[in-house]
Order: structure tokens, then sequence, then C-alpha cells
């Protein structure tokens, strides 16, 4: 069971912002959802991550590149060709 | 050469966006207006994933398949409505406004890529684009009486798609018919270095309706708990079809179907996790608050940009990856998926492809699946070929209430020229 609590912790680890009266209703069908994923319990752990796939790479070659002002153009705030972005401390 | 124009409002809201005049140039789509569903970047077209949080992003680049569209001469005549970052099953969960089934208003048309399917059903368009990471290409191609294809991993580029879940999506042609398909295929199937998972395997058929002697193997676990009797039973006349015109039946067991939705929804989520952590409002999209703290402005940006249900499965993801639930969630979902991709090698085999219905079910009403579990389970039928990689297709076969029904044809991995041969044959056979 996961608790109201546990959902609040989850939102702010995935900076998802949620409010109060959205609770109770994310809570429940969390733990609908989870329950139905114990029928994971059942499967045996395998080798870790091994997927038969591999890494593909090219040669890092300069290409062209998009414009500046083409890839700032979708952006709310932009200063001296930089994105400008909400302060972190 | 020409211009295409749009003769007729759109009643089923299957378009997000629509050109007012777009121009046809030669190739082998030359006079084909095509639809593109809304995650798939349009040079200079808005494109919005069906999502608040991209309201008026512009695309500065064209996706790999857009490109090859326009080379061919296809007219992109719109961007089609979806469930919001395809995150859906009935195309209900966009900031638009849900689509509507063609063959009954009241009805949803599928999802996530139930735009592009409406479009198609309901005549607006020649061909579509969708995007299918557990279903959304068939699922709406079988709700709304139109052909959808899944191809092979790898075999179209990914680029420019906006990524949901970049390990088990695709996008693949939607059509009325069987040879649109295979043409629209034919265009797509192209080696993209930008697609780090794009391989060469250049699509150059043309169907073939023989199927003599051609092994057909049926999985009990698609007629099994959930799926509506009456939608099993006219699938199984499809299959008897495929039987008259000279396959062989074989009924096979598929027993990691017990899990592997469960691998499915922890898969995507947990990839949708980190994807959609690049929304955050500072680079494309109504911007974030500048004025604010990082966290509390990223944290308000999502909350009023995102529905719902993207921020369900953002958490869940985030929950299913973090420490302490990463062993008990990813890790034994990755663990399933590799037992489903080894029960199809195991069946491939022995057969040549798989049949099933598509959907257990035929279209919900609108607001019928209110409670996302119950709409999760509906996408049973069609995650096993995307956790495996494999090709698939839905073709129409029959209606059950009026409403049209999907058959699910499954193939080996890069046999996507068996699976549109066998499509085209019942297609054929039907019409015969």
């Amino acid at each position: 069971m996961i608790s109201e609590r546990d959902v609040l912790h989850i939102a702010e680890l995935a900076d998802i912002g949620i409010i109060r009266e959205e609770l109770d209703e994310f809570t429940g069908q969390f733990n609908d959802i989870l329950d139905y994923f114990d029928i994971l319990d059942q499967v045996e752990a395998g080798a870790g991550a091994e997927t038969g796939l591999y890494n593909v790479f090219r040669d890092d070659e300069v290409v062209p590149s998009l414009p500046p002002d083409e890839i700032l153009g979708n952006a709310g705030e932009t200063e001296d060709g930089f994105f400008r972005a909400p302060r972190v401390m | 050469m020409g211009i295409f124009a749009f003769s007729a409002p759109d009643p089923c809201n299957a378009f997000i966006t629509r050109i007012p005049e777009a121009e046809y140039g030669d190739g082998k789509l030359a006079g084909v207006s095509i639809a593109v569903k809304d995650n798939i970047s349009t040079k200079g077209i808005p494109t919005t994933c069906g999502s608040k949080i991209l309201e008026g992003y512009i695309p500065p680049y064209d996706a790999h398949v857009v490109e090859l569209l326009r080379a061919e001469g296809a007219a992109i005549v719109g961007k089609t409505n979806m469930d919001e970052f395809g995150m859906g099953t009935t195309t209900e969960n966009s900031a638009y406004g849900p689509t509507l089934n063609p063959a009954d208003r009241e009805r949803v048309p599928g999802g996530s890529s139930g735009g592009s399917a409406a479009a198609v059903a309901s005549g607006m368009v020649a061909m579509a684009l969708g995007t299918d990471t557990g279903g959304s290409i068939r699922c709406p191609a079988a709700f709304c009486g139109i052909v959808g294809m899944k191809p092979t991993y790898g075999r179209v580029s990914r680029y420019g798609l906006v990524a949901y879940a970049n390990s088990l999506e695709q996008i693949g042609p939607m059509a009325a018919n069987v040879p649109d398909i295979s043409l629209l295929l034919q265009v797509l199937t192209c080696h993209d270095p930008r697609d780090s998972t794009s391989i060469t395997a250049p699509y150059t058929h043309t169907p073939d309706p023989d199927i003599h002697g051609l092994k057909i193997g049926v999985p009990e676990e698609y007629f099994g708990k959930g799926v509506d009797p009456r939608v099993a039973s006219i699938v199984w006349e499809g299959i008897s079809l495929l039987e008259r015109l000279g396959a062989e039946i074989i009924t096979c067991r598929m027993p990691s179907m017990d899990y592997a939705l469960a691998a499915y929804y922890v898969t995507c989520m947990s990839e949708a996790s980190s994807n959609l952590a690049r929304f955050d409002g500072v680079r494309y999209g109504p911007p974030a608050d500048p004025k604010k703290q990082w966290h509390e402005s990223f944290q308000e940006r999502r909350r009023d940009g995102f529905g719902k249900e993207v921020r369900r499965r953002v958490m869940l993801g985030t929950f299913a990856l973090s420490s302490g639930y990463y062993g008990k969630y990813y890790a034994k979902a990755q663990s399933a998926r590799r037992n489903v991709a080894a029960d199809f090698s195991r069946l491939f085999s022995e057969v040549d492809v798989l049949a099933g219905p598509t959907m257990p079910t035929i279209a919900f009403r609108l607001g019928e699946k209110s409670d996302p579990l119950s709409m999760y389970l509906s996408d049973i039928l069609t995650v096993p070929a995307n956790l495996a990689g494999v090709p698939a297709i839905s073709v129409p076969c029959g209606k059950v209430d009026g409403m049209p029904v999907g058959l699910q044809i499954m193939g080996r991995w890069c046999a996507d020229e068996r699976v549109i041969d066998v499509a085209y044959a019942f297609e054929e056979g039907v019409s015969a």
C-alpha cells in the first residue's frame, strides 16, 4: 500500500505539481495499478538488463546545424542568445 | 502537382491543425493527401502532441518520415488529434477535445492515433501516419474499420518523433486498404543515421495474396478472459477464411501473456518519466515563470500543462525506477519482456505468423473507461508485439453491433512483407 504521503514524495521526485484535492484520487489509482503490477513477482529475475542490444556509434563529424535564432524561437525568455531559465538557487 | 484543400468541416475532431492549402509534388505519393499524427515534427506547422504544454510550439525541422513523404510528393494536409503524448487508448486524453468515431459519434475512435484513424475512416484523407507504442496504430484502426500497421522496430526512423517510450514505439502507416499500407511503408522505411536504432532494411515489396501452405498460429490467450465472445467469434470466422485460402491453422500457447501487460506499462511509464522531463517551459511551450525558484516553477508548469494521465504515468514511472523499487518493478519488467520475446521466437520456429483479435472489444462509448487500470487492460492483445519489436497489422474483419472489429496478424522480426501478404490475402478474400 502506498499512502498519500508517498504520492506527495513521488510527485516531488518527479517535479510533477499536485494539488491537495487530487491526492485521494491519485493514491487510490496508484494502489490499484501497483497491485496489478504485482503479477511481475512471478517472473524470475533475469541476468540483469542484458538484452542483446549493442551500441551504434558514428564518426563525430561536424555537420550543419540549425541556426541559433530558430532554436531560440520557441522559447519564452531568452537573453544574449541563451535560454533564460528560472533560478536554481 | 496541384493543391489539396479540405472540402468539408471536421465533425469528428480528427485534426488539431489543418493546412488551408497543401501542395502535392512528384513521386510515388503524388496526388496523395496524408495526415500526420501531432507527435511527429513538421517544420513550420504547430506540433502539440495533444498537450497544452506544447501549445504554440512550431518545430524548426521535419521528422525523417515527413522529409520522406514530402520527397515523394505527398501533400501533408494537417496534424491529427491524439491522446496526450500517446498516452491512452481512446483519444479522449487530448487537450484539444476528444476525437469521435466516424462509425458512431457516441463512441471513441480508439487511441492514441485516433485522429489519424478517424481522418482516414471518414474519407477526409487517403492515408495517415500514426505511432504505436503499445497498440496506438492498431487499436484505432480496428475501432474505426481501417488498416493500420506497426512495422518492425527500427525499420522506420523515429528522428523527429516526440519521444514517449523509445524502446517500444514505432511510426507506421494507416490507410483504407492493404496496398496503400504497402505503398506508404515503401516510402517510410529508409535507414537514418540520426536514429541510432534505425536498421537498414528497406521495404520494397508488392503484396502477394497467395498464402497456400502458410502456417498461422493462433494463441489461445488471444481468445481468453476479457475478450468479448462476439469479437472472438467474428475473428475466428476470419481465421477460417485464411484456412480456406490455403493456410494451415495451428493453435498454440503464449504463457508470457500473463504478465506482458504489466511489463509493458512498467516499461513505458519508466521511459516516459525520463523523456517527459524535457518539458520544463524553458525551451518550448508556454513559458515557466523565471522569477520563481526552479522546482516551484517547473512543478507549476507541469501541473498546469500536463493532463492527469500524463502526470500519473510520469509519477508511476518515477516510482518504478526509484531506489528500493527498481528491482521489483523495472528489472522484473525487463525479464518479463525477454520472456515475451522468447515466446515469439519459439512460436515463430513453428509457424509463419500469429493471428488473433486486435482489441478484446468493440469501440467503447465516450467516457466509458474512466478508470485508468480498466483502460490499460484493453491493450493486452497489442502490447506483446511492441515488447518483442515484431511487426503487426490490424485489418478490418467484420462488425459487431455495427462497429468494426480488427483481425491482428503478427510476424517474425523484419518479416513485415509476410504480415502484409496475409493481410492482403484476407482483404481480397473478404471482398471476393
